[in-house]
């Protein structure tokens, strides 16, 4: 048996020791950010912030003149995204709502862990899906000449989103307590009006915690829409028109720029831009979550 | 006991390993153009098989991730399927790196279409015009009314830059579809009625030289009133009819020594240089024979 003293040095031991790993992850959000403003920053020696935010020519190693505007490429990455969600979110939500409220609890056993694997698939194959399959079946069903489009990458990354999405939505819709249900059920609610009217409700701040995180796994996934896009630097008018997305840009254009120069920096300030974004859904997030959360008796 | 005669077994073949190694092994890396990593991978083998204390590791990625490699120290031999350009030579400069040239191996650009396409031959201005999204529909050349699809490659590919600076002499359409690799283009082409794509010859042919099939290579006319020639066979590359032939390059920082001369000298031997026709491309043009020599110290 320790001492009294003893045990209350190790709690304080230990007290720091956690207190340090939960303030080095904020220290390397910090420092990743502070790199890619920094470097982002040394662009706008070149470049103006309206000719980088506001025009849509990206063509860092051009023939003549290069230039660096990132509308088209911020627009592809949001068109893809978007799209994603549109197919992700309702098929998501379904699922875990039959997940939670519908199914025996033998097949949920069952499906739970099959949709979990689905994230497990390396993007690289999901990529090689998109070129040989998906992008295939689009172009023949749409008429369209090939299926490098935003089309092909939406499809793409609303199944990467999808495990996401219906897992942490299912958890959310389980955890709305019993009671409210039971509620429902007394003023002679059936089953789907209760699951529409009182449980989807309820559970509202975890399923939109849900799409934000699904949001951030499209908006950040790289090698599948690389592949898939066809990555065309022009304007997308549509969900047919082959896109370039920030990250793709990012992934393949810093393997070829040298330390120092313009590109470089401004491969940086994209990914500034990216991680703002980010943030920006992740703050939103977190706000309507807090929002609409449930505040239980 | 059991435990420990297995810890002194592990621990003498461990050193019985370190003993047994023959020598000193040298690394060498070799990184750059797409076109070039197969043939010099399958060059790269047969020189480790006669000399186990060289050990190469040959990766693509693209000519100007090559060049941005060996000036940023990253790697000993960058394969370039491009000439270095003024700008990287003053940022290599800028970084103490000096870096020289070597030719081993001259690469045909064939022109892939869908074998859909009644189109048979094009010549440079039409391809250009293609290309700067002058002409999108195949009509326009005679051909079924179908939108051009335009493949191309990622703009850290030597194809792409060649392409840009000597086809187009010109940006490329802003929709050219960008693919991330040959093999990629090949997949894209062979499904589209409506492609056309830029690819190393080598990539078209299987090992017997035959051109693979779904596929269909144009013929090339220099001028709109020259003949129309194939890439196809050999003879058509080294004898200079075939318009866009393009030199590979290697690049080192300063004149290479040891091993890493010892394989670029075995490149340019007759071995060697048989490789490269198996892998599609045609010898070395004799035009780069002393630049060569300087290069392996001959």
């Amino acid at each position: 048996m320790k001492s009294i003293r003893a045990r209350r040095q190790e709690d304080r031991f230990f007290g720091r020791l956690f207190f340090i790993t939960a303030v080095l992850s904020v220290v390397i959000l910090l420092a990743i950010f502070g790199m890619l403003v920094i470097n982002g920053l040394h662009l706008f020696k070149d470049v103006s912030i309206s000719d980088f935010l506001f025009s849509s020519n990206w063509n860092p190693g051009a023939y003549k003149h290069a230039t660096y505007g990132v509308l088209s490429l911020l627009t592809s990455t949001l068109l893809v995204t978007f799209g994603a969600l549109i197919i992700a979110v309702p098929l998501g939500i379904g699922t875990a709502a039959y997940l939670s409220e519908i199914a025996p609890s033998r097949l949920r056993e069952v499906l739970k862990p099959i949709i979990e694997l689905l994230a497990a698939i390396p993007s690289v194959t999901i990529g090689f899906i998109g070129i040989v399959m998906t992008g295939p079946i689009i172009a023949r069903t749409f008429g369209l000449e090939n299926g490098f489009n935003a089309l092909n990458g939406s499809i793409l990354l609303s199944i990467m989103a999808l495990p996401t999405i219906i897992t942490v939505a299912e958890e959310a819709i389980r955890a709305v307590p019993n009671s409210y249900k039971e509620a429902s059920y007394a003023l002679g609610g059936n089953k789907f009006t209760t699951l529409m009217r009182i449980t989807l409700p309820s559970a509202f701040s975890g399923i939109i915690a849900a799409i934000m995180l699904g949001v951030g796994r499209a908006i950040g996934e790289t090698m599948t829409v690389l592949m898939a896009t066809g990555n065309a630097a022009a304007m997308p008018h549509g969900f047919f028109d082959s896109v370039k997305t920030m990250t793709a840009t990012i992934a393949i254009e810093l393997g070829e720029v040298a330390y120092g120069t313009t590109h470089y920096y401004s491969l940086f300030a994209v990914g500034s831009l990216l991680f703002i974004m980010s943030l920006f859904f992740n703050i939103l997030a977190e706000y309507l979550a807090a929002r609409y959360r449930i505040k239980t008796p | 006991m059991r435990f420990s005669s297995y810890f002194w077994l592990y621990l003498s073949i461990t050193l019985w390993g370190c003993s047994g190694r023959p020598g000193h092994v040298e690394n060498i890396k070799v990184k750059g153009s797409d076109s070039e990593v197969n043939v010099v991978l399958s060059i790269a083998e047969a020189f480790m098989d006669q000399d186990p204390n060289v050990s190469l590791a040959v990766t693509g990625g693209g000519s100007g991730l090559g060049i941005a490699a060996l000036i940023n120290g990253k790697t000993d031999i960058a394969n370039s399927s491009r000439e270095i350009t003024t700008e990287e030579m003053e940022l290599a400069r800028l970084q103490g790196i000096h870096p020289k040239a070597m030719v081993f191996a001259t690469d045909a650009l064939a022109l892939a279409v869908h074998p859909s396409n009644p189109i048979n031959e094009l010549n440079l201005a039409q391809l250009s015009a293609i290309y700067r999204g002058k002409i999108k529909n195949w009509q326009e050349l005679g051909g079924p009314d179908l939108a051009i699809s335009k493949y191309g490659r990622q703009s850290n590919s030597g194809t792409f830059v060649y392409f840009r600076e000597k086809i187009l002499k010109a940006d490329f359409a802003e929709d050219v579809i960008s693919m991330n690799g040959t093999a990629q283009m090949v997949e894209s082409i062979k499904q589209d009625a409506s492609a056309i794509g830029y690819v190393s010859v080598g990539y078209l042919e299987d090992s017997k030289q035959h051109l693979i099939s779904g596929i269909k290579v144009l013929k090339i006319k220099a001028h709109p009133d020259s003949l129309a020639i194939s890439p196809t066979p050999l003879v058509n590359i080294t004898s200079g009819k075939y318009p866009i032939v393009r030199p590979l390059f290697h690049y080192t920082n300063g004149f290479p020594k040891g091993k890493t001369q010892a394989f670029l000298a075995y490149e340019l031997s007759q071995k060697g240089q048989k490789m490269a026709v198996e892998a599609g491309f045609a010898p070395v043009s004799s035009k780069y024979q002393s630049l060569n020599q300087k290069m392996i110290g001959r």
